[in-house]
């Protein structure tokens, strides 16, 4: 197994934490793992984006051009990387803020209103949260008890008492991914 | 299995030193690098092992810092990315001329001058070929991966302690930036004073004793007759680094007729575009130097009976490319593909370079 991925967006969305949560819930069932950022100087609102293998053997270029998966979340990174997912691929997206929507029709799409979930809880933190379970109902990846268990490694104990919240949201974006072709 | 983790390439490097017994690392600040030191601070070595951790006032102090701690016969490092080099290179001139042990980390960024935050190798020349001035050589390491990050900290010092000499792990803004699942090294104590003396004592500065002569730790010698002597010694010195300390990977080169070469994340993404081209029914290979001082001459040579050309792959305007050719000697095509400026190449364009350059050239 070997997934390629890029998660894009802006800064402050999670978006790097996301790939980090994932890049670890991949050692967690033994998988070799990269995590490679893009991001700018700023820290909040310049373009962020990540890209993410997990892979049974041993990862060469955590550079890549084309993926297996895109997880989009705004409309400048749609516009940057639709045409880098790879023919028979997918494309994960939050439609808020979207006003053209992506137009494949080679690779499989999906939306997610994480944006729109996260503020009717009252809670924009688990917004990415959402995200990577939507994108876990797609692609099944990595199993939920290993994110969990890769939360539980990575966070200090003082944090351990929101991983039940952050699972939640996880269950949420299962629950609210939106197949559109 | 030991202690698994997922690691920035940069609080790597700090974990790997403080796990290593490393006795002092004297820093300052500059991207993409910083994580280091912000890693050792919150680390706080001092409290577990002693570790002296300390900001210096400038790169140029740092330098310094580390030929006074070396003196004592120590392990001392400090890290920097380019222009922090830059600033560095009178101090590991001193400390290759003094022939002391020493470790420096290079995670490159584009230049020259201020250049950019974005990675680069365009420090090649550099470390190679001194950086500072008179002839000298460090010894050269070149990750290209995580775990080589934590690796080479350990095999930077053991190398630089055989042959006291300045060890330099010359990485880039990529590696230093990007996660990978790591296994760090087991603890080792740092050495006693005690240890120190047996270990290093007929050389170091670690106090007069009754029993010998004062141990004198310069890079100055007014005679020219005793200056060329030493001259001499430093050049034995790096042909035994040429005879035995070459490091390098080998990938898919054994029925390869392309040959790529490339170090650090370069290596990587030529790996990919290696298994590209083989899909294409290509026979390409990649040749990964481990280390760039010493550099692997002779392995090039091995691979040209069975070449039909080299593709030195680097993310500067073509550094290393020199030295293939000069192993290489006009026998076969030797090109270069890279980008500059913190623009990292893909698969795809290595690809392109090697269908166009190497075989429709």
């Amino acid at each position: 197994m070997k997934e390629e991925i890029i998660i894009a967006g802006f800064g402050g969305q999670g978006v790097l934490s996301m790939g980090k949560i994932l890049a670890y819930s991949g050692i967690m069932q033994d998988q070799e793992v990269s995590w490679f950022p893009s991001y700018g100087p700023e820290m909040r609102g310049g373009t962020a984006n990540v890209s993410v293998i997990l892979s049974d053997e041993r990862i060469s270029s955590p550079v890549l051009n084309s993926f297996d998966t895109a997880i989009i979340l705004n409309q400048q990174s749609l516009d940057k990387f639709e045409e880098s997912v790879k023919p028979g691929g997918t494309l994960i997206f939050d439609p808020n803020g979207i006003v053209k929507e992506p137009s494949r029709t080679d690779i499989n799409i999906y939306k997610i209103e994480a944006t729109r979930l996260a503020a009717e809880q009252g809670q924009p933190k688990i917004f990415n949260m959402i995200v990577l379970g939507a994108f876990l109902k797609a692609k099944p990846i990595v199993k939920i008890e290993n994110v969990k268990r890769g939360l539980e490694k990575s966070l200090p104990e003082r944090h351990h008492h929101m991983i039940p919240m952050n699972i939640e949201a996880l269950e949420l974006g299962e629950k609210e991914l939106v197949t559109v072709r | 299995m030991g202690d698994i983790r997922l690691m920035k390439g940069n609080e790597v490097i700090a974990e790997a030193a403080i796990r290593c017994g490393c006795d002092g690392y004297y820093g300052y600040p500059i991207t993409p690098q910083s994580e280091i030191m912000e890693t050792l601070m919150l680390r706080r070595p001092w409290e577990e092992t002693g570790m002296v951790v300390l900001q210096a006032e400038s790169e140029v102090a740092s330098a310094n810092m580390l030929f006074g701690g070396a003196s004592a016969g120590k392990k001392v490092m400090t890290s920097s990315s380019s222009p922090g080099i830059s600033l560095m290179a009178e101090g590991i001139s001193y400390i290759a001329g003094a022939e002391l042990p020493a470790l420096f980390v290079n995670v490159q960024r584009g230049g020259p001058g201020l250049g950019t935050i974005q990675p680069s190798q365009a420090d090649y020349f550099q470390a190679t070929k001194g950086g500072g001035h008179g002839d000298y050589k460090l010894i050269v390491l070149a990750p290209s991966s995580v775990q080589e990050m934590n690796d080479f900290v350990d095999l930077g010092f053991e190398l630089a302690f055989k042959y006291r000499n300045p060890a330099m792990i010359l990485t880039d803004g990529v590696i230093g930036q990007m996660m990978e699942k790591v296994e760090l090294s087991e603890f080792k104590p740092r050495l006693t004073n005690q240890q120190v003396e047996e270990t290093q004592g007929n050389w170091a500065a670690t106090g007069k004793k009754k029993n010998r002569e004062r141990h004198i730790l310069t890079s100055l010698e007014l005679q020219s007759e005793k200056q060329e002597l030493h001259n001499q010694k430093l050049q034995a010195k790096y042909k035994q680094m040429e005879e035995e300390d070459v490091r390098f990977e080998l990938i898919n080169c054994d029925d390869a007729e392309y040959i790529l070469v490339a170090f650090g994340v370069s290596a990587r993404i030529s790996q990919k575009a290696v298994e590209i081209l083989r899909e294409k029914g290509i026979k390409a290979g990649l040749l990964r130097p481990i280390t760039l001082y010493p550099f692997p001459t002779k392995q090039i040579q091995k691979l040209i009976p069975q070449a039909k050309g080299f593709l030195s792959v680097e993310m500067n305007a073509g550094q290393m490319i020199e030295d293939i050719k000069l192993a290489v000697n006009g026998k076969l095509p030797v090109e270069h593909f890279g980008r500059m400026g913190g623009i990292i190449a893909t698969p795809a364009e290595i690809v392109e370079a090697v269908e166009s350059k190497l075989i429709g050239g």
